[in-house]
């Protein structure tokens, strides 16, 4: 099922939460809405699955019109951050829920049978009589997972399916999501505002900000060419030196950088701790190094320029330079944009 | 050694002996004078002249119609609290409207107002010489001085109970539960049935019974509205009153004991129910226990 949103506006009391926000998800697709906290990821979902309306703009399930659809009859599949599982119900209880309010009719028989596969799919078979509060928050995601699977959504949306976790389970569950999804095919959206778990789990990732899209793209896409600084320095690590431009050239202490097509004015070079390579003369912006930190893989140095900027860079465990030593940091594939967002 | 630390550690307010001792005592003398003695008193003096004349006491037609109009007054007043308790404490829990918050406070107002400002009220509402008092006797409607008054002042004094219970419980558990239910297709009234209500039903349960004892209790609003009517608009806390003043010490006692009687059962109820995690004391430890189980680990 395709969902396409068209200009979509959310305002709560004088706070507008969506800007316009414009978005095809394809048919079988896995797509990210990745934002800071405020962004209105949350808010697009909810409107997705009808859980709040839009004050303007579509939604569109395939062709047809959902926006005015209720949550009841919109067939989608919520998953939410805190799981919402029935805390009275058993785990089977639980996914038998959805079935057994349906409007399609099913017999008790078949409703447990469908129960047993789904259990079988998120690999929780034999923990159909447990209730809620005994097993762990990864058991339960699933179960959240299996209950929005056992009435056939059109779509599966998730509120942060792993905010919750701890790091282990996290990327054991993201794996495990994403093998379901490949197996079922079905279309899915979901939130996060940890840019690790978007790269790592969707074909398409969302970049919102302030309710509006800043940029939208494979993970590959927004990794290699984010659009502006805002999602370079969303999307990992980044260290800014504040530049001059001047004729389609970046200026850092002297220090050179293409900026072809930025007008001539104040503008930032930013790039990855990874792409610095320390040098003790030559080429680069005079800095000098004021603290170095180990890590099991690597050396974390902290330094500053002479211009008075601090940067952090990753360097080879075996990095022999000391606290106070002057040098030169020579950064690879530095990304120039002009000053103005944040 | 364990005494040694315990006379190192620095001492807290109202660490010393001393201090504990007194608070102890102070609160157990008043305890003992406050509420058991009046108690014991009651017990002691209904059946000062022997069973016999409490059976008969109790047995007399007057004291007979008080206790039956007082269950049924409850049997009318505590249904329709309670659904407009639960149907309150889900307005405004579960819903955002303009007034939210001035609803919760105009749902309040009959816990600080005096029952007997209540009744007066109704009086100046529904009596005669009220509001509605020539529409009413119009209609050959008797709301003052009947049944109907009496039901309306209990309600009114009783309408916070039920909602005040449920409201902090249903703002606690937010609205995840519902959204998922519907969102899985269930209607309104199913989501509430199978939803809503089992995950509520021990507060509901405690603020019934709280709101029972008072409606069975209550006197200031009701003696106001009901007239007093020996053996016909006498409930029995009006009814002990009566008997009292006519010098009928025991039959006061005999009546003023099954009002107590009424009011042990509840209170054996609420400590059932509270054990059951009802109730506001025994509520953040019973979502503390609940959440305790996440921490284990898959």
């Amino acid at each position: 099922m395709k969902i396409s949103l068209d200009n979509v506006v959310k305002t709560f009391d004088t706070f507008r939460a969506v800007h316009g926000v414009s978005l095809e998800i394809e048919s079988g697709e896995l797509v990210a809405l990745l934002g800071p906290s405020g962004s209105g990821k949350t808010t697009i979902l909810r409107m997705v699955a009808g859980l709040e309306y839009a004050d303007g703009g579509q939604i569109y399930f395939g062709d047809e019109d959902a926006t005015d659809i209720p949550v009841r009859d919109r067939g989608v599949g919520f998953v939410f951050q805190h799981y919402a599982l029935f805390p009275h119900m058993t785990v089977a209880e639980n996914i038998a829920f959805g079935m057994k309010v349906s409007k399609v009719k099913r017999s008790g028989e078949a409703i447990r049978e469908r129960v047993r596969e789904l259990l079988d799919l998120v690999q929780l078979s034999g923990l159909g009589e447990r209730f809620p509060g005994q097993i762990s928050g990864g058991q339960r995601q699933r179960v959240a997972l299996a209950r929005a699977l056992a009435v056939d959504p059109r779509v599966l949306l998730l509120d942060e399916p792993f905010g919750a976790l701890d790091a282990n389970v996290r990327r054991d569950l993201r794996r495990w999501l994403r093998k379901i999804h490949d197996d079922l095919g079905i279309t899915t959206l979901f939130v996060t505002h940890d840019q690790e778990e978007a790269l790592d789990l969707a074909d398409r990732v969302v970049i919102l900000d302030k309710g509006r899209i800043v940029q939208q793209g494979t993970p590959e896409d927004v990794c290699r060419s984010p659009h502006d600084a805002f999602v370079m320095r969303f999307l990992g690590d980044a260290n800014a030196l504040p530049a001059t431009v001047r004729n389609g050239k970046a200026y850092v202490q002297d220090v050179e950088f293409d900026a072809a097509g930025l007008a001539d004015g104040s503008a930032e070079v930013l790039f990855r701790p990874a792409d610095v390579a320390w040098r003790e003369d030559g080429q680069g912006v005079p800095a000098q190094i004021v603290r170095v930190l180990d890590r099991p893989d690597s050396r974390r140095v902290l330094a500053k320029t002479t211009g008075g900027q601090s940067i952090e860079f990753d360097t080879a465990p075996e990095f022999p330079h000391r606290k106070g030593e002057a040098g030169f940091i020579d950064i690879r594939r530095p990304r120039v944009y002009a000053s103005g967002r944040s | 050694m364990t005494k040694l630390q315990s006379h190192r550690r620095p001492p807290r307010i109202g660490d010393a002996p001393v201090f504990r001792r007194t608070l102890l005592a102070v609160v157990l003398f008043f305890v003992a004078v406050i509420i058991v003695a009046p108690l014991a008193v009651i017990g002691v003096h209904a059946v000062s002249k022997g069973l016999p004349y409490f059976a008969a006491a109790i047995a007399e037609p007057d004291t007979r119609h008080a206790i039956m109009l007082t269950v049924l007054t409850a049997l009318i007043a505590v249904p329709i609290n309670t659904a407009f308790g639960i149907a309150a404490a889900w307005a405004i829990t579960k819903h955002d409207f303009p007034g939210r918050r001035l609803l919760l406070i105009l749902i309040e107002i009959p816990f600080s107002v005096s029952p007997i400002v209540a009744g007066v009220s109704y009086l100046f509402v529904y009596g005669l010489q009220g509001l509605f008092g020539p529409a009413l006797e119009a209609a050959d409607l008797k709301i003052m001085f009947a049944l109907p008054g009496i039901v309306l002042a209990s309600m009114f004094v009783t309408a916070p109970f039920v909602a005040r219970e449920l409201i902090p419980l249903m703002q606690a558990q937010g609205r995840d539960l519902e959204e998922a239910a519907t969102s899985l297709g269930a209607s309104g009234w199913r989501t509430f049935l199978t939803v809503t209500l089992p995950n509520i039903k021990w507060a509901l349960l405690y603020g019934v019974v709280l709101c029972n004892s008072r409606v069975m209790g209550e006197f200031g609003a009701v003696s106001v509205v009901s007239g007093n009517i020996r053996g016909q608009t006498n409930t029995l806390p009006l009814h002990i009153e009566l008997l009292y003043h006519d010098y009928d010490a025991v039959g006061a006692f005999a009546a003023a004991s099954i009002l107590a009687t009424l009011a042990i059962i509840t209170l054996v109820v609420k400590v059932v129910l509270e054990r059951q995690g009802a109730g506001r004391r025994n509520r953040p430890a019973s979502l503390a226990g609940n959440d305790s189980l996440s921490e284990v680990k898959p």
